[in-house]
């Protein structure tokens, strides 16, 4: 029992990054119908842009929450330029043309993105300042450290804030409206290019806070630290309904308690298997997903 | 007489390499109700879309208050006061109705959109009730009265409304010609583009005919009426 109650602690920190992942996909998906396969590789660029600003502000003797937080928003930040200029050079310009130019596009980006990390970042792992957040409260055998403590609460401000945000405020509806139909957002006059913009910016910032959270977590980042979890976070964006946002938030959850329980009872060799189980399963007998199709549903 | 607050100048487009317009001439005058009507395909939805933009003019201008607004983006317009009610009334499916009403003054900042909003519900009883449901879930009548009303969130000064009694029952349709009537009593100037002629241009102040992207006939509404070539194509006598 204690060992299920571990699972499920570590299930849900691991969902926590799944869900801020699919975020990205899911809105980027629900506003221009692209998926993004450059997504991945901004979770790897906040990770590193993460490390390096949290390694300096350690070095200049700054306390454990102004490391945290200072390096959280930088990379947050970056991330959300980097997006803004990703879709700028390499979607904008394809945005009357077929839907596999702008895939293939998405595709380029990505590799393009992840040699840039490689190149400037070198091919080995960057160590994280695990210092920084170590200990944790203890239930008998059941741990629950400061770091997943961490993670949770972070993921659980900025789902709440993302959702304050896209279903409460006017430039939220106007990320739907846009969504939904395009021309008659301009007739009403919404700057629809404005809006796409921001709507990556945001999904990059969530990736940005969710590679931070992994480097901090397995105390260390990658260059291409972005492909897998990228595509289990898209497999958790498919799971829960691709373009739905409370979807995208549940089917993260779900695939990082999935992968941890089938880890843990299953077998842990394979436990990369199982998203693209889910991914397979979902696609095969329901493509619209958990959340997909209601009518006072949560699409973008 | 004084200068139109709207008007098209020999104006051409087209989609690719369809021309849908041919040199479109059309002049409205502020307070007035002007009438496009003619066939399916004519090109009447196309130079309403042009005025907006979404459809690019490849040749000739469009004036708006004086100005050249070519070159305007579609999303400036309606805060210059130029709104259009789109063909198939285009709601947003899945905001609520009061959502869309919002959406219908989303560049304005003035502390005045609650009232507006209230003016709307009072014009249209049956979206008070309903302000909470999606959009997606009107019937069609309600889902033009909501058009319309999210149009009029934005206070036009000119307001295009291609075919607002498309698809609607007799009923529904007097009420709707009724509250357009209204809205231009109340100083909003209007462009109406209809199949239903009659009804169309026996509101009206002018009409034009359109016939494959050209306009073939302009007068007074009432003329028009009483014209038999025009009784005959598209009044159905
Ligand atoms: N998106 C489009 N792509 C290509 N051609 C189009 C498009 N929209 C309209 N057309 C063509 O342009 C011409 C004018 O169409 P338009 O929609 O303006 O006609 P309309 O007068 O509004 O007709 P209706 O009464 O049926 O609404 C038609 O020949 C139509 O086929
Ligand atoms: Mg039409």
């Amino acid at each position: 029992m204690e060992y299920f109650f571990q699972q499920l602690i570590n299930g849900i920190t691991l969902g926590s990054v799944y869900a801020l992942i699919a975020l990205g996909y899911t809105m980027v998906y629900g506003i221009i119908q692209l998926i993004n396969f450059a997504h991945g590789e901004f979770f790897a660029a906040g990770g590193y842009v993460g490390v390096i600003f949290m390694s300096y502000l350690l070095s200049q003797g700054a306390p454990a929450w102004v490391c945290l937080s200072g390096s959280l928003i930088l990379a947050m930040a970056y991330c959300a330029m980097l997006a803004m200029a990703v879709e700028k050079v390499a979607y904008k310009p394809l945005r009357s043309s077929s839907r596999l130019s702008v895939l293939l596009s998405a595709l380029g980006m990505s590799i393009f993105l992840q040699n840039g990390l490689m190149l400037t970042q070198g091919v080995y792992d960057r160590a994280y300042p695990t210092e920084l957040t170590q200990g944790g409260f203890e239930f008998g055998t059941v741990m629950l450290s400061y770091m997943q403590l961490f993670i949770v609460s972070l993921t659980a401000f900025l789902l709440v804030a993302l959702n304050f945000l896209v279903f409460k405020t006017r430039i939220g509806k106007a990320m739907r409206s846009t969504a939904q139909d395009k021309i008659m957002s301009a007739l009403v006059g919404i700057n629809s290019n404005r809006i796409i913009s921001l709507t990556f910016a945001i999904g990059a910032g969530l990736a940005a806070a969710a590679g931070i959270m992994v480097g901090l977590y397995y105390g260390s980042v990658r260059y291409d630290m972005g492909f897998v979890p990228g595509i289990k976070a898209f497999a958790a964006a498919v799971l829960g309904g691709i373009g739905n946002i409370t979807g995208a938030m549940i089917g993260g959850f779900i695939i990082g308690m999935v992968e941890i329980f089938a880890a843990g009872y299953i077998s842990g060799e394979y436990k990369d298997v199982f998203a693209f189980l889910i991914l397979i399963g979902v696609l095969y007998f329901r493509p619209s997903g958990i959340m997909g199709e209601n009518v006072d549903d949560t699409r973008v | 007489m004084s200068e139109p607050i709207l008007e098209l100048r020999d104006v051409h487009a087209g989609y690719g390499s369809i021309k849908a317009l041919k040199g479109i001439s059309i002049k409205v005058m502020e307070g007035e109700i002007v009438s496009i009507i003619g066939a399916n395909g004519a090109g009447k939805s196309t130079t309403l879309m042009t005025i907006c933009n979404i459809v690019k003019a490849t040749a000739g201008d469009i004036y708006y208050k004086g100005g050249c607004i070519n070159k305007v983006a579609s999303d400036s317009l309606p805060s210059m006061g130029l709104c259009q009610v789109p063909e198939g009334r285009r709601i947003f499916p899945r905001l609520t109705i009061e959502e869309n009403l919002d959406m219908g003054a989303f560049f304005r900042n003035d502390n005045e959109i609650a009232d507006d909003m209230e003016r709307v519900f009072a014009m249209f009883p049956i979206l008070r009730e309903r302000r909470r449901q999606a959009g997606g879930t009107l019937s069609g009548g309600e889902q033009q009265m909501l058009a319309i009303g999210r149009a009029l969130m934005s206070r036009p000064k000119v307001l295009l409304l291609d075919e607002p009694s498309l698809g609607l029952a007799p009923l529904i349709v007097k009420q709707i010609f009724d509250i357009i009537s209204e809205i231009n009593k109340l100083g909003t100037t209007i462009i109406l583009v209809e199949q239903n002629a009659k009804v169309a241009l026996s509101m009206a102040h002018r009409g034009y005919v359109l016939e494959t992207g050209n306009v073939v006939m302009e007068d007074e509404a009432k003329k028009l009426l009483d014209n038999p070539d025009i009784q005959k194509a598209y009044l159905g006598e």
